[in-house]
């Protein structure tokens, strides 16, 4: 008797032992059987019976629901809430405003990491039509809209501003003390442009304008709180557990982290706005500690339409010059954008500073508070807005020297980045260019004769480039696999929609040796799967999959080293063939994993994969060009983008199928951008006019070109990581509306400076063109 | 059942009127004065919702007796009192498709439909496309073409292909592009939606047409 608990002990030992990390290099893979396929994804079966579990779909027992109330002016304070007939409303288990217990919480903070703090939970003094004043919570969520209605706030109503221009004269009205300038710009040049613009055959100068765009993805923000004690369980439809909602939430609540558990294994789509803590998670939090029960609090469109999040407005004043064989010595930007009434960022700088090879480049932006809902990142923040500037400035100095717009953008490329001095590990905007050019016919199409009727045909291009595609450390991935050959992964990772879950099984399938189906992927939950970082920038493919492979490295060593010492013969003539350790040079020599774990005493394999540090002296960037066809009615304005290509450099493609379809949607969420999506304010009244999905224009089925192709570059990056992967989702979003915008001017000769490209503003255009 | 529309205006995109009117809309002075923002109504007044009335729904074959308040709609009654949140709910007012599900074997959206409207007709959700625990052919074939990318839209795609397959089963590419153009998709994933719908008709036809 005492032998059998001695062994459970020595199992018990062994199985919680794990093996000790080797600093070996992980070999770049060759050739590979599995990764770079296009197949079906792991969580295909849930996403499309229905079963697939989002923030929105969780039902506890007891739950009840929570609404927000919201300013309806543009600028108001808040001088008394009556609250007494909506707490009496049939239903109503919680009501919570600024005075509540716990409710005095400072909010959003001047710039990032640990900034002053601008505002409150429920700040008293509104800055914006959609600022939260108080929140309920009832048995239903139509009782608790029906308590908002009953809850009495007393507004005194300021004078707003929601022009950025006007927000800068000295008597417009203050949205802060201190004005409404978020800060003194702060000029970043390298060399000299004056010398540059010296030096230049050609200068030119122009203004683009750009209009505020709404993430709207189709699960709203919200959240599912559940407190048991002093520990919470959250349900947040987040883009990451630990950054975005568990640590920022237990410093929030100065709650230990370990009393926070948040889930999110499926979220309904994010675009960067669901990259922060939500005020609505933490209203939850309240309301359900008063009410004593969970609360389920989902906002409702309009609310996410003015509350939550969008791609800032701005102004960008670029002067660009060139000497005539297209060699660039200048580039100079002046960007003015409005985050609205709290600190987001712009980031239209970079792209000007990284994307060619120029010495002289000047770039000033400032931005002015606004009373209007604040921004916050969207889908490479900055990027599609810089390359809707810099990209049709490219084509016009073209224009003006002659020359082909590829081959400007080819005579500028650069092998080392600009903005840090250092080489790429891979730069691949050379064979972005040229292939994308070839596969879409690039010489042929624009040789093509234009139409002689009022339907005018053109073609153009545009490139870009992203700069947090790296991803990095710190990201971990479990990686533990069983004598049958079953093997499950965990990490923190989000799927937001891009395959990340697929393609990191994919990874463990292929150095394991074992048939994807054995991979089983957890995710996204905090209490059960290590740290990884929130999925934003493109980050987290090329963080978590070479995360996986080390772990799945470091399981696969252990085998082979037991099965070596078993087998008498040498650990690297060993692999993995679905349950069984096979010599290759004599494949009678195995064993089975079962006898392998046997004799070991164990019942499964773990190991933690590290993602290891990027490369020190070199730049890891994915690259894109882009290239589009359009039609555009003359007599209408009506624009019809024929078939858009993009050719992308975000290294090893880990599942063909999900990278194509990642793709397209960068392309035409971008085509959104620079045809038709468009926050409409109300001048009068400092009210959002188009706060749903039918007057806010989100591309349909019947507005995109059906002809979208992709066209992978692989220059067989070995240095960014040991899978060789890039960021892929934010890139391939970045150049789509400056190629249209391109494609519209060769097609009628019209710059369209202002997106979007509304056909009115084209037939305006078009009319003045004809004055001459 | 009242016969809303359930597709968007196609031409819906180019927004001339729509933006007309919304800058002919801003005639309201701005107000520089303390005020009242609720009405002055009685709170009880507010809730004058009708008494709750238990209702049959006929959902995926079974029926279901459900105590419902009449302003209920069918997407909340599935979901949150039936369990059934396969069905998503995107804008509430009828403009994402999201929530659409199968009365009478038409695409509707649930919630545009109340609860109490729905009884006596048949309703299937994309639950009820599951054949024991295996996909069905529409299903099927959205997984096959990776027709999805966060999959919150994918429902309410299905829901509207699985609707045009009963009614067309060989619809034409344009027919097809038509038949989901009420249904937004944020991520973009059209192109492989309408390979999947193509795909989701030879399915069917292979497996003789079953649900």
């Amino acid at each position: 008797m005492t032998e059998f608990y001695d062994k459970l002990e020595e199992d018990f030992r062994n199985s919680f032992e794990p093996p000790s990390p080797p600093d070996e290099k992980i070999q770049p893979w060759t050739d590979t059987k599995i990764v770079g396929k296009p197949l079906q994804r792991v969580d295909a079966y849930e996403r499309v019976s229905g079963k697939a579990e989002y923030t929105y779909d969780v039902i506890l027992p007891d739950m009840v629901y929570g609404a927000i109330l919201r300013c309806p002016h543009a600028h108001a304070i808040v001088k008394n809430i009556d609250t007494s007939a909506a707490e009496k409303m049939p239903g109503v288990v919680g009501l919570i405003t600024g005075k509540s217990n716990g409710a005095d919480i400072p909010w959003y903070s001047v710039g990032y990491g640990g900034g002053p703090m601008q505002s409150k939970l429920f700040d008293p003094h509104c800055r914006y039509q959609g600022e939260e004043v108080a929140a309920v919570a009832a048995m239903t969520p139509y009782q608790a809209y029906d308590a908002l209605k009953a809850i009495k706030p007393e507004y005194e109503v300021l004078p707003f501003v929601i022009e950025p221009d006007e927000a800068l004269k000295p008597d417009a009205p203050k949205i802060f003390e201190a004005g409404n300038s978020t800060g003194k710009p702060m000029p970043s040049q390298r060399g000299s442009v004056e010398k540059g613009f010296a030096e230049a055959d050609v200068v030119l100068e122009e203004t683009f304008t750009t209009s505020v765009q709404m993430h709207a993805a189709l699960e709203a923000h919200g959240s599912v709180v559940k407190w048991d004690g002093d520990k919470i369980t959250i349900w947040d439809s987040t883009q990451g557990v630990y950054d975005a909602c568990m640590l920022s939430f237990a410093r929030t609540m100065k709650m230990p982290n370990n009393n926070v558990r948040v889930i999110c294994r499926y979220v309904g789509g994010a675009f960067g706005a669901k990259l922060e803590l939500g005020k609505y998670t933490v209203m939850a939090a309240l309301l359900a500690r008063k009410s004593g029960r969970p609360v389920k609090l989902m906002l409702p469109r309009e609310d996410t339409m003015l509350a939550v999040g969008n791609r800032p407005i701005t102004r960008m004043t670029v002067k660009a010059g060139v000497k005539k064989d297209g060699t660039l010595t200048a580039l100079q930007l002046t960007s003015v954008y409005s985050p609205g009434a709290y600190s987001s960022g712009a980031m239209t700088g970079f792209l000007f500073q990284e994307l060619y090879k120029c010495p002289n480049v000047m770039v000033t932006e400032s931005g002015v508070y606004t009373n209007v809902g604040r921004a916050r990142a969207f889908r490479a923040p900055g990027f599609p807005t810089a390359a809707w500037a810099l990209e049709q400035m490219m084509d016009m100095l073209a224009g003006k020297i002659n020359m082909d717009p590829v081959e400007l953008r080819l005579k500028n490329f650069t092998e080392v980045s600009q903005s840090r001095g250092m080489p790429y590990t891979s730069a691949g905007l050379k064979d972005c260019l040229t292939e994308g050019a070839k596969r879409f016919g690039w010489k042929k199409s624009q040789a093509a004769k234009k139409e002689a009727g009022h339907i005018k045909r053109g073609v153009g291009m545009a490139a870009g480039l992203w700069m947090m595609g790296s991803g990095g450390p710190p990201y971990t991935a479990e990686v533990r696999m069983f004598a049958d050959g079953g093997v499950t992964l965990k990490t923190g990772a989000m799927d937001l929609g891009t395959g990340t879950k697929t393609v990191a099984c994919m990874v463990a399938a292929e150095e394991l040796g074992v048939p994807l189906e054995n991979i089983r992927i957890l995710n996204a939950d905090t209490a059960i799967t290590p740290y990884a970082s929130s999925s934003g920038g493109s980050m987290t493919l090329a963080s978590l999959v070479p995360a996986v492979r080390r772990g799945a490295w470091i399981v696969r060593r252990q085998i082979m080293d037991w099965a070596a010492e078993a087998l008498g013969v040498s650990a690297d003539d060993l692999e993995i063939r679905k349950d069984t350790v096979v010599s290759r040079s004599n494949p009678d020599k195995k064993r089975t994993l079962e006898q392998l774990f046997r004799a070991k005493g164990v019942m499964d394999v773990i190991a933690i994969g590290n993602r290891e540090p990027n490369p020190a002296n070199k730049v890891v960037m994915p690259f894109s060009a882009q290239f589009a066809e359009v039609e555009v009615n003359t007599k209408t304005g009506a624009v019809k983008v024929l078939r858009l290509l993009s050719a992308d450099d975000s290294g090893r493609v880990g599942n063909l199928k999900t990278y194509e379809n990642q793709v397209y949607g960068g392309m035409l969420q971008c085509l959104g951008y620079g045809l038709f999506e468009k926050r409409v304010m109300d001048r009068k009244t400092g009210k959002m006019c188009n706060p749903n999905l039918n007057d806010y224009k989100v591309p349909g089925a019947l507005d995109i070109p059906v002809n979208l192709d992709v066209a992978p570059v692989d220059l067989k990056d070995s240095e960014c990581n040991n899978v060789g992967c890039k960021g892929i989702g934010e890139p391939c979003h970045v150049p789509t509306a400056a190629a249209i915008a391109n494609a519209i001017h060769d097609a009628i000769g019209v710059r369209l400076t202002n997106s979007p490209m509304d056909n009115r503003i084209i037939l305006e255009l078009l009319s003045k063109q004809k004055r001459g | 059942m009242p016969d809303h529309p359930d597709k968007k205006d196609p031409a819906s995109h180019e927004g001339l009127s729509r933006r007309g009117f919304l800058s002919s809309v801003s005639a309201g002075a701005v107000v520089a004065v303390s005020l009242k923002s609720a009405p002055e109504a009685p709170a009880q007044e507010i809730n004058a919702t009708g008494k709750p009335v238990t209702i049959s729904l006929l959902v995926n074959s079974s029926t279901r007796k459900v105590l419902v308040e009449p302003r209920w709609t069918l997407a909340y009654v599935l979901r949150e009192v039936l369990g059934l949140t396969g069905t998503k709910i995107g804008c509430e007012r009828g403009e994402c498709g999201a929530c659409t599900v199968l009365i009478d074997g038409k695409p509707r959206y649930s919630c545009m439909t109340l609860a109490v409207e729905a009884e006596g007709h048949a309703i299937t959700t994309v639950e009820g496309l599951l054949v024991n625990d295996q996909l069905g052919p529409v299903q099927q074939a959205f997984a096959e073409e990776d027709a999805f990318q966060c999959g919150f839209c994918t429902p309410g795609q299905i829901m509207a292909v699985e609707g045009l397959l009963r009614t067309n089963p060989n619809p034409t590419f344009d027919q097809i592009r038509t038949g989901v153009s009420g249904n937004l998709c944020r991520c973009g994933t059209y192109k492989n939606i309408f390979n999947a719908a193509a795909k989701a008709a030879e399915l069917r036809k292979q497996k003789g047409g079953a649900l």
